[in-house]
């Protein structure tokens, strides 16, 4: 009995630690961009408790009533969304190795993610040029501000990243180094788009009520 | 056709096949019209406003963690899940603690200063 579990043991650690060779480098370097995505959740929420704090201070400045406009947002919102959905497209054709078909899903979501970035800095632009409403008329709109450019700031890195990988697919091809660095750009990307999501909750459609 | 087999070995792992891109992307859209239309429609009664925003908004969360960044408890997603959620615990310490601490100090501290800058900007 003891001999049939020890085989049996054997037979587990074989298997698992053939499965931990095989993906070995892949998977802790993943684990540690988690580990690193997960600080970087921790820089927003301290943002968003900035924000939660000092929403409503806003020094007789406007707030967010009268700021925000929901269909712009909505439209925002969409373009990140959908280059979410072309990221992970991209990334079924890399785990099939159509390499061809990878750049173009990366440069599909650059496109919706430069929309999405565009879109932000007209917002930005329109708040301080027509509206006044810079970071310093309020520390409702210096949270905003603050909470808003970093998630963009985010979303700009993301786009200058997918260039550097569309470069690497196009002259390295799909090794492992490459798909490792997609991968982790992947949980990023999509990392992004979970940050906006409360972005667009906790800011957008709580400011307007 | 080695490739085609090679993926669906893998399909189950932590790659996500089109179908679940498909299906988190289109829950993802319905979610976030819901909360959207939840504000902008005014067809919500106005106590349900909030409480809708923050049970979409959870939803939406948990959808994109499942079915775009693929977090599950497999064996190979634990070590991320437990990190993460180790990450929730602290994110509610932070935002729940601010809040509170703030609250409170507006509460017992800030009021008459708040009272007159309004009354002094005004």
């Amino acid at each position: 009995m003891s001999t049939a579990i020890t085989a049996n043991h054997g037979v587990v650690a074989h298997g698992g630690a053939h499965d931990h060779e095989h993906h070995d480098d892949g998977s802790k370097t993943l684990l540690g961009f988690w580990i690193y995505l997960m600080s970087d959740c921790l820089i927003f929420s301290g943002l968003f408790a900035t924000f939660a704090a000092l929403g409503h201070a806003t020094a007789g400045g406007p707030s967010g009533k009268e700021l925000f406009d929901l269909k712009y947002v909505f439209g925002e919102t969409m373009l990140l969304l959908i280059s979410s959905f072309t990221f992970g497209l991209a990334m079924l054709n890399m785990h099939a190795g159509q390499r061809n078909k990878v750049i173009a899903w990366l440069f599909v979501t650059f496109l919706f993610g430069a929309g999405f970035v565009g879109m932000e800095i007209h917002e930005f632009h329109n708040l301080i040029v027509f509206e006044h409403a810079g970071p310093d008329r309020s520390a409702f709109l210096s949270a905003y501000f603050g909470l808003v450019g970093t998630h963009g700031l985010h979303v700009t890195c993301g786009l200058i990243w997918l260039l550097a990988m569309m470069h690497m697919v196009g002259k390295f091809g799909l090794n492992d180094t490459v798909q490792r660095r997609l991968s982790c750009l992947s949980l990023f990307w999509h990392f992004l788009d979970l940050v906006w999501i409360c972005v667009f909750s906790f800011v957008y459609l709580m400011g307007v009520l | 056709m080695g490739q085609h087999g090679h993926s669906v070995a893998h399909k189950h792992n932590a790659h996500g096949s089109l179908k679940t891109y498909v299906v988190g992307f289109a829950l993802s859209l319905i979610l976030t019209v819901l909360s959207f239309a939840c504000v902008m429609s005014g067809a919500v009664p106005q106590h349900l406003v909030m409480p809708g925003i923050v049970v979409f908004c959870i939803a939406q969360l948990l959808v994109q963690l499942a079915f775009f960044l693929h977090m599950s408890v497999a064996p190979g997603q634990r070590d991320n899940l437990s990190i993460g959620v180790f990450t929730l615990l602290i994110i509610a310490i932070i935002v729940v603690g601010s809040l509170w601490v703030m609250h409170n100090m507006n509460l017992y501290m800030m009021h008459p200063v708040t009272q007159s800058m309004s009354s002094s900007i005004g």
